[in-house]
Formats: C-alpha cells, structure tokens, sequence
C-alpha cells in the first residue's frame, strides 16, 4: 500500500519543472512588438496567467509577495528601438527564493524572443535566409516529462528502503525480544544468520521493485527500453551492497528505536547525494569521491540508463562493480562484529 | 509597605511552592536527563543537524555552473574552428571533442549531458545563399532540469559565433533583444540561497516530529507510565514536560544551523532573529505537538516513528516547496501542500533568509502555524487519558 501511494505522490510531486506560474508584465511601450510578444509570451507552457501591472511599486510587490515568479518591463521605447533596428532591453525582476525557476522559466521566453526575431527578419529581407539554425532535441524523454526521470529512481529509491528496514531492525528487533539468545545457542554460524537476515530482504525488495516497474510502464506508460536481465542482474548487486549496511546498523545497535534512526541517518544522505535531487557532477570534488561510497548513486544510474536509454552491458558492469566493493566491505566488517558478538 | 520587588518575589515563592510548579520542574529535569544521557539523542540534536546542513549546503546543487557538452564536428572548415571556439570560451559550458558514436555513447552513460552535431556539409550550406546550416543539440532528457540548462546554453553560444560572424561580414543581424534579468534576493542566482534555509524545516521536522515521536510511546513500552499515572499530575504538566525540554533542543539546534548557515556556508541572513525565532516556536510546537499525537495513540515506539516519517517527514521533504516546485504540482497535491506545516515554514525561512521582513507573508505563515499546532497539541491533550486502558 504505501509503495502504491508512492508511486502516485513521488512522480509528481518531486518535480523541478515550471509549470501554471504567473508572468507580471509591466508594459510602458505603447508599440505593436511588445503586444506581439506579450501574446506569446502568454502561450509558453510555464505559465498560466499574465497580469498587468502599472507601476514599479506594483512590480515590487508581485516579487515580495511571490504573486509572480517573473516580471517584465518593457521600456518606452521598445517598439520605436526594434522599428529603427537598435537593440532594446526588456527588464525581468526574478524572484530570487526561486531562482531555479526563474531560470528556466527565463530560457523559455529568451527561445520564444529569439524565434520572433528570426519571423521579424525573415519577413523584412525574405531573399535573406538566415545562415544558421538550431534544432535540439531531448533524447530518451522527448518532451522532458519529469515522471520519466522520477519513476526509475523510484524504483531505486524504494528498494533502499524495503532492503534497509528489514535488514537493519530484523537483529535489532530479535535482540529486544530475546529471540536473539535462542540463535546464539542454535548451531548456526554468523554467516548463516546473515543470509538468513539477507534474503527475505531480496525478496521483498525485489518484489516492491517490480510494482515500482509495473507501474512505470503500465499506468505511466514510459516505454522501458533495455534489458530487465541486466536491471534485476545488478539489482541483486545492489540489494546485497545495502544489506550489507543494513547489517552492519543492526549489528552495532541494541535498540529498534537505535537501528531505526540509524537506517534514518544512513538513507537520508543517501538519498539526497545519489543524484536523485541534483546530478553529482555539481557537487564539489571531494564530496563526489565521498558519493562513491554510495550504493543508490551506482543503482540510480544503472536503473535510468538501462530503463531509459538501453544501456549496455558494458557500462552496466562499469557501475556495478563498485557496489560488488561496497558488498564486500560491509558484509566483512558486519561479518567481524557479529563474530565478537558471537563468539 | 510592600515594594514592587518584594511583591514579584512574593509571587516567584508563591510559584516555586505551589505544586504544579515543583510537579513541572521535576518531570522537565527528568525528561531532559533522559535526553541528555541518551547518547543517540545528543547526536541527533547537534550531529545531525550539522551533517544534514552541510550535505544539503553542498551535495543539492541545481545550477549546472558548468555543463559538460560533447562537439561532434564532422567539417573542418575555418568557420567551425570558429564555433568550436565560442563553445570553448564559454564559461557555462565544458566542451569535449569526440566522434559521433564515442558521443552518443558518452550521452548514454551518463558522462556528458548534452551534445551539439554540426554536420559534414555545415560550412558548405552556411555559405549558399537560401540555405540554412543547421545545428543540431541533443540533450540527456534522463535529466529534465540540467537538459533545459544544457540546451540554454548551448544556444548562448550559438548566438555569440553567429553574431559574431554576421560582425565579421558586416552582414545585417536583427537587433540583439536581450532580457536584462536582475535576480532580487540573490543576485547571482544561487540554489544554495533558498535550499537551505528551507532544509532547515527538514532538521526541525525530524528533531520535533521524529524524536517526540518516541517519547510518550517509550513509557508505554517501558511501562513507566503507569508510575507516572500514579502520581498526582495533571495531564496538561505532563505534556508540558514532554514538550519544553525537546523546544528547547529544538530552539537551539536552530541558532546552530542558523549559525553554519551564515557562517560556514555563507547564505546571506536579512530577517530578524527575533521573528526567525518566532516562526520556529510556532513550527516547533506544530511539529513537537504532531511527534506527541503519534506517540500518544500507537503507544509504540517503532509504529510511531514509522507514523512520524511518512506522516512528518516525507510531506516536509516533498510537499514543502524547499526544493521541489509547488505551482508545477497538479492540482490536487497543491490542495493538500497548504495542510502541510512545513510548508509555510519553509516559506518563511526563506524569506527571512533572502528577502528579510516581508510582513504580508510572515504573518500569514505564523497563522498558520498557530492553527496547527493548536490543531495537533489539542488532539494529542484530547488523547491523553489519566487512565489505564
């Protein structure tokens, strides 16, 4: 149930696009260019309304009061600088709580200026076509819809949590009910009561994992592009590299209450330095080398590479054997604590 | 005769004798030596906050200050060099040169985020009159937010070499129509600037919701309620106990972020800390109040703190507005954000942050702050029996 209800919040709600704002305009050029421009303006995607204002006061208040993510000034002039061919200005106040936003909100009305000029250009020397054009294109989600990008990380993002909640408050949990004793006296080793704790975390993890697919490709309808061996190929790597962390908080931890904030503690950074929020290349150096102790950083681009762009086998390998490093490391060194425990 | 000294310490004895006061005084000092000499919770109130601050301040970063962009140049003409050259000198753009198919593999796996093909018969097209040389750039829309960076900048430099070329020429150009942006607030346009104030909310909500959370059901579990049922308290001083040591852990692990903030990872501060205080008891109160709420009707401790993550921390983490855009969420969820505390938290530290005092909103965030931790304290007090049931 709740992965479902994740499933329906997380595409959505995570999102960074720029959508329904409103656009203020503080329009002093009495011309026809502005007016053209104004219109459309008003059809770009990002915004849903355009309001007038008609002063500067106003202007400032749109931003302090955050009715308006934008506003722009045109100048008296405008029409009568275009018409004479010199280069007039419009001004744009952004908020700047929102910068992002603004940005790219920004880069919208710049393309739709530039395409105006190009008409405007076309229509006045027609025998001069222009020299060059541009034609972008987004690859593996033409119309950058964010739920394309979210839902593969979803599919990550979810089996952290499944694997590292069993994992890590399953000991914990025997510890506090005394069971824990019971599996001390029993003839198992440690290495059995590991993988005793392991699997049932593969097993739910890779069932919420294929929900998380499911759904992607069946209610969201993004197409899946590559391999599902190679997917749940590396999602065992992945899934035993967490375990192996899950692990290791159960082992130090007396308390459920101790393994829980420490699963909180370890998923959070997790989450938020695996590039899912922003890509790593932005991080400062040395934060990117600490990321690389990350398993969901390696994953989230193993599940959005092969999902949406059919990576290779080749460059799947290349971001699973850290998380084959990581699986070592921390099952060794869970493998020493429970020994001592044990023993 | 009676002075105005001698009559406050009249009633400052009056109070230190009266019962309630001497009840509160014992349970809030036995509630903060539990804090206290639990050494998980002293790490989540000055740690964590710190660790969270640095990792939001450096590891969430949205400006693409240098996008890394593959040249695939299939023509090497004099005019090229010249485009070639105005990608290089950008100061947005890291440009690698390769073949198309090293490119577009680099683009598959993620090395690049966007590549700009300039075909073989480029210069030739450039030069006919009546034909348009086309440039194509293809971005990595795996990455919607940075792919809309890439292809603005990508077209930046595009039109730097194309003026440039129509200067050379002395060829007419339409009249450069720029916009001018000033970004107010935060001039040179930093994410950092509004991401962590706003994730100051996410500290404050897992120190108030996630620790508090524990508290009351830990009695339960521990079965030290029923000691505490048997004395003579009241039910308002027990939950006064359990929520003023945790605000004042709250309150000062918020002048410690507010500290690393400005001084660590220098986010401009503007507001005052008067109000910045104000806003934080409010959200503090609401937070504490929901944390208790949980603790209060599961009586356990790990159905709680699952309750306080998905009931607390995740709408703060998605629905708050402090990195994802609420406007661009369907209508719906945008409906439910105003139920979201921390929504208008996260919108008043950033204001306080960037803008300083913007009394329309400020006052209009602290209302609804008041009304939800009054909503969430008079539930949990409602739920709160003196009973054993």
């Amino acid at each position: 149930m709740p992965v479902i209800l994740q499933l329906l919040l997380f595409p959505s709600a995570a999102t960074l696009e720029v959508k329904n704002e409103t656009l203020a305009i503080f329009n002093q050029d009495t011309g026809p260019h502005s007016i053209e421009l104004i219109q459309r303006f008003a059809q770009a995607k990002a915004f849903e309304t355009t309001v007038a204002v008609h002063d500067e006061r106003e202007m400032q208040r749109m931003i302090d009061q955050q009715q308006a993510v934008l506003v722009l000034r045109f100048p008296e002039t405008f029409s009568r600088r275009i018409e004479s061919g010199n280069g007039p200005e419009i001004q744009a106040i952004v908020d700047g709580r929102r910068s992002n936003s603004g940005q790219v909100a920004l880069s919208y009305l710049q393309e739709i200026i530039q395409s105006y000029q190009a008409e405007r250009m076309l229509t006045a020397t027609p025998q001069l076509q222009p020299a060059s054009e541009v034609v972008v294109r987004h690859w593996f989600n033409p119309n950058l819809n964010n739920a394309w990008s979210i839902v593969p990380s979803l599919v990550a993002i979810i089996t952290t949590i499944s694997t590292l909640i069993v994992t890590a408050l399953s000991v914990a949990r025997e510890r506090e009910q005394g069971t824990f004793d019971q599996l001390l006296v029993s003839p198992l080793t440690p290495r059995m009561v590991m993988i005793g704790k392991a699997v049932p975390a593969l097993l739910v993890s890779v069932v919420q994992a294929t929900i998380i697919l499911l759904g992607g490709i069946f209610a969201y309808r993004i197409p899946f592009q590559g391999s599902f061996l190679l997917l749940y190929g590396s999602m065992i790597f992945y899934i035993i590299a967490l375990a192996g962390f899950g692990l290791f908080i159960s082992s130090i931890c007396q308390t459920q209450q101790q393994a829980f904030l420490g699963v909180f503690s370890f998923m959070m950074p997790a989450v938020l330095l695996s590039g899912f929020v922003s890509p790593v290349e932005n991080m400062p150096g040395w934060l990117q080398i600490v990321t690389w102790f990350d398993p969901l950083r390696h994953f989230i681009v193993i599940v959005k590479g092969v999902y949406l762009k059919d990576m290779g086998a080749w460059a799947v390998a290349s971001n699973a054997w850290p998380l084959l490093v990581i699986a070592v490391l921390t099952l060794g060194v869970t493998d020493v604590v429970f020994r001592q425990r044990l023993g | 005769m009676l002075s105005l000294k001698s009559f406050s310490e009249a009633i400052a004895n009056q109070k230190r004798n009266s019962p309630t006061f001497r009840r509160l005084f014992a349970l809030c000092r036995k509630e903060t030596l539990q804090i206290w000499r639990d050494p998980s919770s002293v790490l989540i109130a000055v740690v964590l906050p710190v660790v969270m601050l640095l990792i939001f301040g450096f590891g969430i970063n949205l400006d693409s200050s240098r996008a890394r962009i593959g040249l695939v140049v299939e023509d090497n003409g004099a005019e090229v060099q010249r485009f070639v050259a105005s990608f290089v000198g950008s100061p947005y753009i890291d440009a690698i040169v390769g073949t198309r198919p090293q490119m577009e593999q680099a683009l598959a796996d993620g090395k690049i985020r966007g590549l700009v093909v300039i075909a073989s018969d480029f210069a030739e097209k450039l030069d006919r009159a009546g034909e348009t040389a086309p440039v194509q750039i293809i971005t990595d829309g795996s990455e919607p937010n940075t792919a809309n960076f890439v292809a603005a900048y990508a077209r930046g430099a595009w039109q730097v070499w194309l003026r440039e070329r129509a200067a050379a020429r002395g060829q007419p150009m339409p009249p450069t129509l720029q916009i001018d942006a000033r970004f107010w607030f935060n001039p040179s346009a930093l994410s950092r600037n509004y991401i962590i104030p706003g994730s100051i909310t996410i500290i404050m909500t897992v120190l108030g919701a996630l620790l508090t959370s524990l508290v009351v059901a830990r009695e339960w579990e521990r079965g030290t309620m029923e000691a505490l049922l048997a004395t003579s308290i009241t039910r308002s001083e027990f939950l006064i106990s359990k929520l003023l040591p945790y605000y004042v852990l709250g309150i000062a692990s918020e002048l410690i972020c507010i500290a690393v903030a400005v001084f660590v990872l220098k986010v401009p501060f503007r507001g005052s800390i008067v109000m910045t205080l104000l806003v934080t008891t409010f959200f503090l109160l609401s937070a504490l109040g929901l944390g208790l709420l949980l603790s209060t009707a599961t009586r356990n401790q790990f159905d709680a703190a699952q309750g306080a993550l998905n009931a607390a921390f995740l709408p703060s983490m998605l629905l708050s507005g402090f990195i994802f855009e609420i406007n661009s969420m369907p209508l719906p969820i945008r409906l439910v954000t105003y139920l979201i505390p921390a929504r208008y938290f996260v919108n008043a530290m950033q204001t306080l942050f960037q803008a300083g005092y913007v009394p329309q909103l400020l006052w209009r965030d602290i209302g609804c702050l008041i009304a939800s931790s009054i909503f969430f304290l008079g539930l949990t007090a409602k739920l709160t029996k003196r009973r054993l049931d």
